[in-house]
This record gives C-alpha cells, structure tokens and sequence, in this order.
C-alpha cells in the first residue's frame, strides 16, 4: 500500500516535470506576422468588437482621456504604466510574456524611449505593425517635422508617430545676462569661453550640467560625435575617440573642473536645493522650458529665454542632439486596428490635445506652430520662443542613432562613475567605446569601430 | 502496528502540503529551468552551449564578483554581529532590558524587502538623510558619490543587516536558552569567564544554529535583486542593472528575449549555492544526531 503511494506520488510528480518540459517556445498560437498578402505590410489578427486597451505613461494620460471626451463612443481600457523611464524596459518585458502567453497585448502603447522600434519591429513575432505600408495615409506622415520619424524608422518602414520632439537650445536667464552684461554665445568655443569667465567673475552660477545619462546626447550628439551610429537593423559603427567627440569631452571636462558645469543631476533633489537659483544657462531640449524651469525650478516669470541651439565654429549651421522625445505604436496584434489607428492619428496631431494639453513641442508641425503661438502669449517666457526652438526642430543630427540599447544607460554606468571618481571625460572614452562595443554585441550587432 | 500505521499517515498528512509546494514551485521550475538551460529557444538539446554563452558574456564575470563580495562581507559581519549582540543580550540580568532590547532587534525585520530599500535610498542621499552628516564623512557629499561601485558591498550589507539580523538575533537568543544550566555553572565553577564560556561553551552548541543561519542568509544573499535595481531606478542608471547574477538572469529573460540563457544563469547559481549549503552542512553537522 505504501509502496503504490510513493508510486503514484512520484509518478505524478514525474508527469508535472515532464509537462513543465514542453519546448519553451512551442507553436502555441498562430504567429499574427508576416506580410504575404497584406494591405498592411502584415497579417492583421482576426477582427472583434470590444474595449481598446491602451498603454500610457501619467504624463500622456491626458492624451487618453482627451481623445476619449472627443470620442465618447468608443470603449477605451486606459493603462498607465513607466513608459520605459529610463531605460525600465517595462513594455519589452511584458511583451516578451505576451508573446510567450499568446495574449495579453495592448493595442496602443506610448513610450517614451527610442529604442523601441530597434527591438519591437523585428523578428518572426514583431510586436510594432507598420504605419506606411497602407495602415496611414501619406498626407497624416508627411506633416511631421522633418526628421521627427527617424526614431520610428527602420529599413524605410515607418513604426511608430512621434507625439513630441526634443531638440536642444540654449535656455538662458535674461535677467541675469543683462545684470552681468553678458552676450549670448552662439557656437560652442564662445559658450565654453564664457564658462571660464563666468567662473572667474561670478563663481556659484553654472551654464550646463554633466550630471545626468542625457549629457552625450546634449553634448556629443550636437557636437556630431560618431559614437552610435546605427547603420542596419543589427550594425552599429562606434567611433567614441573620434576628434568630434574628444572636443566635446575637453569642453565638458574644462567647465566641469571650473565648476560652471554641474554634476549634480538635475531631476535630483540637490540640483533645485542648492543650484536651482544660479542657473545662468543651460543647452538643453525643447521641454526643459515646461518641466525643468516652470515645474523643478520654479524659475520666475519673465526671466527664462531661449537661444539658438549652438554649433561649433567649423559648422555652418547648428547641429543639434534629442534628449527623449515621445512615440505612440500601435500593436500588429490588435484586434481593433481601426480603431487603434484613429487613436494614435488623432492623439499625435489633433490640436485639442498635441496644441491645448501636451507640455511638449508637437512633432507634428501644424500642430507646432499653434503650441508655441500659446507658450509665447503665456507671458511666462522673455523673447522669441518660436524662432529658436521651430529652427532647431530641423536641425537634429541624424547620425545618432536608436540602436535596441540604451545610450543612456551605458553612459550612465561608465561615464557618471569614473566622472564622480575625478577621472575626466575625455580620458573614459576609450572605456566609453568599449562599453558600447559590448552592449552591442550582447544584443548581436556587428560592431565597426 | 495499526499506532504506527496511524502515526505514519498523520506524518504523511502534514508533510503532503509541504510536498505538493515543494514539487509546485521548487522541483518543477527547477526541472523547467534544467530543460531550458540546455535546449535552444526551438527546444533542441544544445548542451552546455548556454552555459558557456553565457559565461562569455562580459557582465557575467563582473556580477559574480559583486555577489561573492557582498555574500564575505554579509555573511561575515552577520555571524560576528548577531553572535556578539545575541551573548550580550543573553548577559543582561534585568528580565525588562532583555525584552525590551529583543523588541528593538526584531522591529527593522518587520519593514523588509523593497520598502526596506526604499527607506534606505533616503538615508543615503545626503540632500534629504537624516543622518547626512555621517553619511557625508563615510561615503560622499553627493548621492552619486555615495552610491559608487566600491561603497555598494557595504551598503548592501547595512541594508542586508538592518533588515535580518534582528530575527537572528532573537533565533540565536532562544538558542542560547536551551544550553543546560547545569553546564554554564559547571564552566563557571572551573574557574571560566565569560569570554571563555562563550567561546568554549556557548558557541560550539550553537553551532547547529549558525550553519542553518549561514545557509538561509547564503541562499538570500545569492539572490540579491531588489537592492541594485533599486539603487539603479534611483541614479537614472549610475548603478547598472546588471549588478547581480540574478539581474543578468532577468536582463536575459526579458532584455534580450534569452530565456535559455537566463536558464543557464538559474542554473549556475542553484549549483554554487547547493555546493555551498552543502558545505556548511557538512561541516556544522546540521543533520547529526546527538
């Protein structure tokens, strides 16, 4: 009797093992990919009837909702989640558990990343469907900025509509230009020149920060710096000691050690507490204005200007980095595709949400037009707002690339580090590039250095 | 007969419940994570491919540093610590102090796992810690600077620490309460200190204690997860998030859409720490009989 109990005991444990032994990835479920015969460039899931469910970080919430008072007709499942901050990598994962579940997808998500359509386009079971191959109409693509797309792009296949963008200038305090009788600089060897004398003459006040995972794409990105230059879906060219980028790491080293480049990170709460009134200047993107100045630093009204990005002297015009920007995907999974695709069209270009709520500058360029129309007649803002940031959404270098991999987080680990240890940036690249080489090859691109 | 009979299915009944989660969620997935490990993602046997891939992988190495650091460091200072605080305790005359001092240990293991570490991001960042200025003459005056690679062991030790130690405390505490009177006296008649009870009295009968203590805070310290990808979310990244093993295993899965390789990772540490706690066993004679 015993003996048939163990039996039976070690029997039905076996036939759990070997139940949990099945292939990982066993066909499970009909793949929804491929694009033989599609009007789409895929092969839509069936159609049914019934809740769209879209993903959004607390920022875009605003989007949904607005869309949904626009729409009251249409039955919205709204989910707010990171929207991969930071490198979280929140939507790759559930994706990945999705794909193994064979369920559980959204059919919109926002995120605020670029590296999403690197990973997200490709393979036998994508997740991200193709916008141009008949899903968009060219007249709704063709009015974004120029450039806006290329994080959405891959192979010429366009994934994704951009909601903002992130073009850097030159955020200034006009008060305390005029009060140290400052000029405007308006390449980068009169910005640095400026550094060494605004240490000497008003030590405390910093023109830049260095203190956060965004500074290559402020500083190396704009200076042209070829050290992520994504050249195929898996080929990467990381050039991180070219003398574009070594200039830029003497500029930030220099005003770095003078002190009038922080290292303190600017979202932290030390940067508000003890620099957030001496900030003279500061190269950064488009939203800095809403979110850094008016929210962090409550700098007062009337006092925030805005330059021209800047360029270095042997460019004939500015050259400029993104710092973020977001995108709205749309799943090639869903099971709603009309109404999937009029969300993300009208969340991306309707005024009454890209013009009356987004705090961001519209990728779509009508829309733009009228949002920074509204942030001048705010009043909040000293001088031309629209002349320098309109110019500079044009003029972001499309050298940098958006590999499957965060630029961000390898700078993060190996720059910000060796920084804080008293080792300057110019003498890491050599570990920056290296760093970069790896992270590529963990991910399978073929590296040329 | 029919006693024993009866006495041998009581046994059986309250041992099936512990049986039935054992093979759920520890026979199962670790059987799971074996088929993976050596099989591709089509399900082919591949075997040791995995391994060596992922062995190769430059954040392999390094993790497996950062660990062994932690785990010297973590497991050293707990024995000392809990050991040391557990005797004093057990000195104390005045029933009220003993009490009131096995209270105070317990309490930090009350607030465990992520909110632990949350509170503890707040303790360190010098801009908002309580303790700032003792924060500042240890590690730095920034968070960033608090945080660097070399300060992180010991940081995860604190966290480690403050959080488990105090249970041990009261664990060994008990332990100690069990050793016959009669042989502390007979110590003390042949003349030995406390110095001497402790280290020739005390401390050999625990030691059945301290192994199961090393092996549960060995098993929980392999696994460290929560505390570097804390650190990580809060320095936008200064801290990678592929500090640990386990944060490699993670990044596998669901970075890279490795699940085999991550498998192998699971796998590479079931062994270090099986081999590990199969040491201590043998050594601290967990499972000999008196």
């Amino acid at each position: 009797m015993r003996r048939r109990t163990h039996l039976a005991v070690t029997a039905a444990a076996a036939l759990l093992a070997v139940a949990a032994c099945a292939p990982p990835n066993a066909p499970t479920q009909a793949k929804p990919t491929g694009s033989a015969g599609s009007q789409y460039g895929f092969a839509p899931a069936e159609q049914k009837a019934g809740k769209l469910l879209v993903w959004v970080d607390s920022t875009r919430l605003d989007a949904a909702k607005a869309y949904q008072k626009a729409h009251p007709d249409v039955q919205l499942d709204i989910v707010t989640y990171d929207g991969n901050a930071n490198g979280s990598n929140t939507l790759k994962t559930k994706v990945q558990l999705f794909d193994r579940a064979g369920e559980g997808w959204p059919d919109v998500v926002f995120t605020t990343d670029n590296n999403t359509a690197s990973w997200a386009s490709q393979g036998d079971n994508a997740f991200v469907a193709p916008l141009n191959k008949g899903l968009l109409d060219d007249a709704t693509l063709s009015g974004f900025a120029k450039g806006a797309l290329d994080v959405c792009t891959v192979d010429g296949t366009v994934y994704c509509l951009r909601n903002d963008l992130a073009q850097v200038v030159l955020w200034y305090n006009k008060k305390l230009f005029d009060k140290f009788g400052y000029t405007l600089p308006t390449t980068w060897e009169e910005y640095q020149a400026l550094g060494e004398k605004v240490a000497a003459e008003h030590p405390g006040y910093i023109i830049g920060t260095a203190g956060d995972a965004w500074a290559p794409e402020i500083y190396m990105w704009g200076g042209e710096c070829p050290a992520n230059q994504v050249t195929g879906p898996k080929a990467i060219t990381v050039k991180a000691t070219d003398p574009k980028c070594v200039r830029a790491a003497k500029m930030m080293d220099k005003l770095v050690a003078n002190k009038t480049m922080s290292m303190l990170s600017l979202f932290g709460p030390e940067f508000a507490k003890s620099q957030g009134d001496k900030v003279l200047m500061l190269p950064g993107p488009a939203w800095y204005g809403g979110a850094v100045f008016q929210g962090t630093l409550k700098t007062p009204k009337g006092e925030l200007a805005v330059g021209d990005a800047l360029r270095w002297s042997d460019q004939s015009t500015p050259v400029t980095g993104n710092v973020g920007g977001g995108t709205w995907w749309l799943s090639r999974h869903s099971a709603r595709l009309d109404a999937a695709k009029d969300f993300i069209g009208w969340v991306a270009t309707a005024d009454a949400y890209q013009v009356e709520l987004s705090p961001g500058y519209p990728a779509y360029a009508p829309a733009a037009t009228k949002w920074i129309k509204k942030q001048q007649d705010s009043g909040y803002y000293a001088g031309d707002l629209a002349g320098p940031i309109s110019a500079a959404a044009g003029q972001v270098w499309s050298g940098w690339g958006s590999p499957e991999f965060s630029q961000e987080a390898v700078w993060a680990k190996t720059v910000i580090p060796g920084q804080t240890a008293g080792k300057t940036v110019e003498s890491l690249l050599p570990e920056w590039q290296t760093a970069i080489e790896q992270q590529a090859q963990v991910f399978g691109y073929q590296v040329t250095k | 007969m029919t006693g024993s009979r009866l006495r041998l299915s009581a046994g059986h009944v309250f041992v099936s419940g512990y049986v039935v989660l054992l093979v759920a969620f520890g026979i199962v997935p670790t059987v799971y994570a074996l088929n993976l490990a050596f099989t591709d993602a089509r399900g082919v046997f591949t075997g040791f491919d995995n391994f060596v891939r992922t062995a190769q992988d430059f954040r392999f190495l390094a993790a497996v540093e950062h660990v062994a650091t932690y785990l010297v460091l973590w497991l050293v200072t707990l024995t000392v610590l809990v050991l040391l605080l557990a005797l004093l305790v057990h000195r104390l005359t005045a029933g009220w102090s003993r009490a009131a001092l096995r209270f105070v240990y317990y309490v930090p293991g009350a607030l465990a796992g992520a909110s632990s570490v949350l509170l503890w991001l707040f303790m360190l960042d010098p801009s908002v810690s309580p303790v700032d200025d003792l924060v500042r003459a240890l590690w730095g005056e920034t968070f960033v600077q608090v945080i660097s690679p070399g300060h992180l062991p010991w940081i995860f030790t604190l966290i480690a620490f403050w959080t488990g130690a105090g249970g041990w405390i009261v664990v060994m505490y008990g332990a100690l309460n069990t050793i016959p009177h009669q042989i502390m006296e007979a110590a003390r008649v042949d003349g030995a200190g406390p110095v001497k009870i402790a280290l020739r009295v005390q401390l050999p009968m625990l030691r059945k204690w301290i192994v199961y203590m090393l092996i549960l805070s060995l098993a929980a310290g392999t696994q460290l997860f929560v505390e570097p990808q804390l650190v990580s979310q809060a320095s936008f990244g200064v801290v990678g998030n592929d500090y640990s093993i386990n944060q490699l295993a993670y990044l596998y899965a669901f970075n890279q859409n490795d699940f085999n390789g991550s498998a192998a990772i699971a796998v590479d540490l079931l062994i270090v720490a099986l081999c590990c706690a199969g040491l201590f066993v043998a050594r601290g004679g967990l499972f000999d009989t008196d």
